[in-house]
C-alpha cells in the first residue's frame, strides 16, 4: 500500500472528462481531494491524497501523464502565527531541526521557516494551535 | 518594622509604592540582604500562565418570551454541553466539556479540535456563540426549545470560576515504557525521551507564599487580564506535604479557587487548549501581590529557581496507577536550562506553562499597582496551612463490581 499527496494540473480539455473516477474503477485506487480549483487561465489544479497498491499506483500515475496531466509533489509550509503563540516554549524540545527555537534569556520562542522540514510535529502538539500547515501549489 | 495593608495602600494612593516582580525579589534580597529589602520593598508581583484544567464559567442569559426554564433542560453552546442544573436562565460551562459528537480517544490520539475553554475563548473574544437548549416545559415556563446566537455583551453576569487553579508546584512528567504516550502534562516520547513541567517556579504566587501568610480568601488579583479574587482554598488543597528547609513544598500542594468578572478579562489571558489525545482546556492568567509586610515574607518572596525542587514522576505507570514512586528530584533551574537527568539519561525538558506570560503578568500588574489602578486587599480569612491538618484524600468511595455502561 502506498499513500501519497500529489498536485495534479489539469489541461481545459480535460475539464469535463472523469479522469479521477477512472483511477478508482481502472486502478483501484483510493483519494482524497484535499483542494480543488481553477486558475484564471481556466486550467484545473487538484490536491488529491491517493492510496492503493505499488503496482496500480504506478498505473494510475502513467495513465495520468498520458492524458497530459501535469503531476507535482505537494509542498507544503509551515506556518508560525504568533499572535496565537504564548511563548511557552513546549515545541522548542520536538522539532528535529531547531526552527523553532527559545531565546535562552528572554525564553521568547522564534521560528525559522528555512531550517522547518515541514515535518508537522509541532502542527500536531501545539496546545494553542499557532503552528499551522498550508499546501502550497 | 512591621508594614500593614493599610500603609502599603496609602503609600500605592500617593503613588511612592516600591513595587518589584518576584524575578527583581531575588536579586534585591541577594544585594541588600532581608532586613533592608523588607523595608524598602512594599509589594511584590508575581504571576503565572497555564493550563489550568478546573476552569469554568457561569452566566445569566435573561429571560426569554415566553420563558423557557433551562434548568433540568439540556443546554449547548457551539454544540458544547453546559452544565443546566441551576434555575431558569444560569448556565455553568467547564474548560474539558466536548461536543457530545466528538470522537475522543476513539481514534487514538484524538484531536479534541473544540470544547469549553475554546468557547470561554470566544465569548471573552466577542464572537457570537449559539446556544441551543430544550427544557420539558412547565406552566411558567412554557418554553420548550430556544436556538439563539449569543455574545457576552447579551449576557447580565458573566463569571470565570474556577475551582482549582495556581498549583503550588507540579510533577515532571517522563515516560519510562516503551510507547509513545499522550497525557495532560503533553506527549511523552518512549525511554525517558523527554521530560514536561508546568510552574512558573520562582514567579509561581503560591511558591512566593508557601505558607499562605499573605494569600487568603479575599485576594485581589490579576486573573485572565481583568480583576478577581481568591475566593477560597482550590479543591484538592494539601498543605501537608514534604517541604524544603525554606518551606516551599517539593510537590504539588496548595492551589486556589478564583472568581472574576468576565467581562473585564481579555482572550490574550484566556485561551481554549487543545491537547492531542487527551482533551480540551483553558490557559488562565493569574497574577498575585504580595504585601512585603514583614521580613519573613520579604525572604519567602526571594525563592529563586534553583531552590525549588521538583518530582520527577513516570507518567505510564506510577502516575495512572496512582502509585507514590518519584524518580528523582530536580529543580526548577535545571528544567529551564532546556535539560536534566534523569535515571543517568540526558531528557530534554519541555514546558507547558509560558514563562515568558508568567513575566508579562507580573509585570503589567507591577505597573497596576504602581500607577494607583490597583489596591491591595487584606483577606477575609486565611487558606488552610499545615497546621490545619488537612490532607488530600484519595478516592474512598465503596466501589460495585459492575462496570457502568455508557448510556
Ligand atoms: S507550543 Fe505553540 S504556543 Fe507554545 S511556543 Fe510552540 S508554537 Fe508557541
Ligand atoms: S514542522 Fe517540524 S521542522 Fe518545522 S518547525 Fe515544526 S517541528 Fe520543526
Amino acid at each position: 500500500m502506498r499513500t501519497e499527496r500529489i498536485v495534479l494540473h489539469f489541461p481545459k480539455h480535460l475539464a469535463d472528462k472523469p479522469v479521477i473516477v477512472n483511477l478508482v474503477r481502472k486502478f483501484d485506487l483510493d483519494f482524497n481531494i484535499l483542494k480543488a480549483t481553477i486558475t484564471p487561465d481556466e486550467e484545473g489544479v487538484m490536491v488529491l491524497e491517493i492510496t492503493g497498491e505499488e503496482e496500480n499506483f504506478q498505473k494510475g500515475i502513467q495513465y495520468l501523464k498520458e492524458l497530459e496531466v501535469k503531476i507535482q509533489p505537494l509542498s507544503q509550509d509551515v506556518i508560525w502565527d504568533e499572535t496565537r503563540c504564548t511563548h511557552c516554549g513546549y515545541c522548542v524540545s520536538y522539532c528535529p531541526t531547531k526552527a523553532l527555537q527559545r531565546d535562552e534569556k528572554t525564553y521568547m520562542v522564534s521560528f525559522d521557516p528555512q531550517k522547518c522540514t515541514t515535518c508537522g510535529i509541532c502542527v500536531e502538539i501545539c496546545p494553542y494551535k499557532a503552528m499551522e500547515i498550508r499546501l502550497v501549489i | 518594622m512591621a508594614k500593614t495593608i493599610e500603609e502599603i495602600n496609602e503609600k500605592i494612593r500617593e503613588g511612592k509604592a516600591v513595587v518589584v516582580t518576584a524575578e527583581e525579589m531575588i536579586d534585591i534580597v541577594r544585594e541588600k540582604g532581608v532586613e533592608k529589602a523588607a523595608k524598602e520593598v512594599d509589594v511584590v508581583t508575581t504571576g503565572t500562565f497555564g493550563i489550568m484544567c478546573s476552569s469554568g464559567i457561569y452566566f445569566n442569559i435573561g429571560h426569554t418570551k415566553p420563558r423557557i426554564k433551562l434548568g433540568g433542560g439540556k443546554v449547548y453552546l457551539n454544540n458544547v454541553p453546559a452544565y443546566a442544573g441551576f434555575a431558569a436562565a444560569d448556565l455553568f460551562l467547564g474548560a474539558n466539556a466536548l461536543p457530545d459528537d466528538d470522537p475522543r480517544n476513539r481514534y487514538y490520539p484524538g484531536d479534541f479540535e473544540y470544547g469549553g475553554g475554546h468557547v470561554i475563548e470566544d465569548l471573552v473574544s466577542g464572537k457570537e456563540i449559539l446556544l441551543t437548549a430544550t427544557a420539558y416545559g412547565t406552566d411558567c415556563y412554557p418554553r420548550k426549545s430556544l436556538n439563539a446566537y449569543i455574545t457576552i455583551n447579551d449576557l447580565n453576569e458573566a463569571v470565570l470560576f474556577n475551582i482549582r487553579n495556581a498549583y503550588q508546584n507540579y510533577n515532571v512528567a517522563v515516560n519510562l515504557s516503551n510507547r509513545p504516550i499522550y497525557t495532560y502534562m503533553g506527549f511523552l516520547k518512549p525511554k525517558l525521551g523527554n521530560a514536561n513541567y508546568s510552574s512558573a517556579g520562582q514567579l509561581s504566587p503560591l511558591l512566593n507564599d508557601p505558607f499562605y501568610k499573605t494569600i487568603g480568601i479575599g485576594t485581589k488579583i490579576f486573573l485572565g487580564g481583568g480583576i478577581g479574587y481568591v475566593a477560597w482554598h482550590g479543591t484538592q488543597h494539601n498543605p501537608n506535604v514534604p517541604r524544603t528547609e525554606r518551606g516551599v513544598p517539593k510537590v504539588g500542594a496548595g492551589t486556589l479557587a478564583v472568581i472574576g468578572d468576565l467581562k473585564g478579562m481579555s482572550p490574550k489571558w484566556l485561551r481554549g487548549v487543545s491537547m492531542k489525545g487527551y482533551g480540551v482546556s483553558l490557559a488562565v492568567g493569574i497574577g498575585v501581590p504580595i504585601p512585603i509586610l514583614d521580613e519573613e515574607i520579604a525572604f519567602y518572596t526571594s525563592i529563586s529557581d534553583d531552590e525549588i525542587y521538583a518530582p520527577v514522576v513516570d507518567y505510564s505507570s506510577t502516575y495512572p496507577n496512582r502509585e507514590p514512586d518519584i524518580i528523582t528530584e530536580v529543580t526548577y533551574k535545571q528544567l529551564r536550562s532546556g535539560e536534566i537527568e534523569v535515571l543517568g539519561k540526558k531528557v530534554p525538558t519541555s514546558p507547558l506553562s509560558s514563562y515568558v506570560k508568567a513575566r508579562e503578568i507580573a509585570n503589567i500588574l507591577k505597573d497596576w499597582i504602581k500607577t494607583g489602578k490597583f489596591l491591595l486587599t487584606k483577606p477575609s480569612a486565611p487558606i488552610p496551612g499545615p497546621e490545619s491538618g488537612i490532607k488530600f484524600k484519595p478516592f474512598s468511595g465503596r466501589e460495585i463490581k459492575e462496570e457502568v455502561k455508557e448510556k
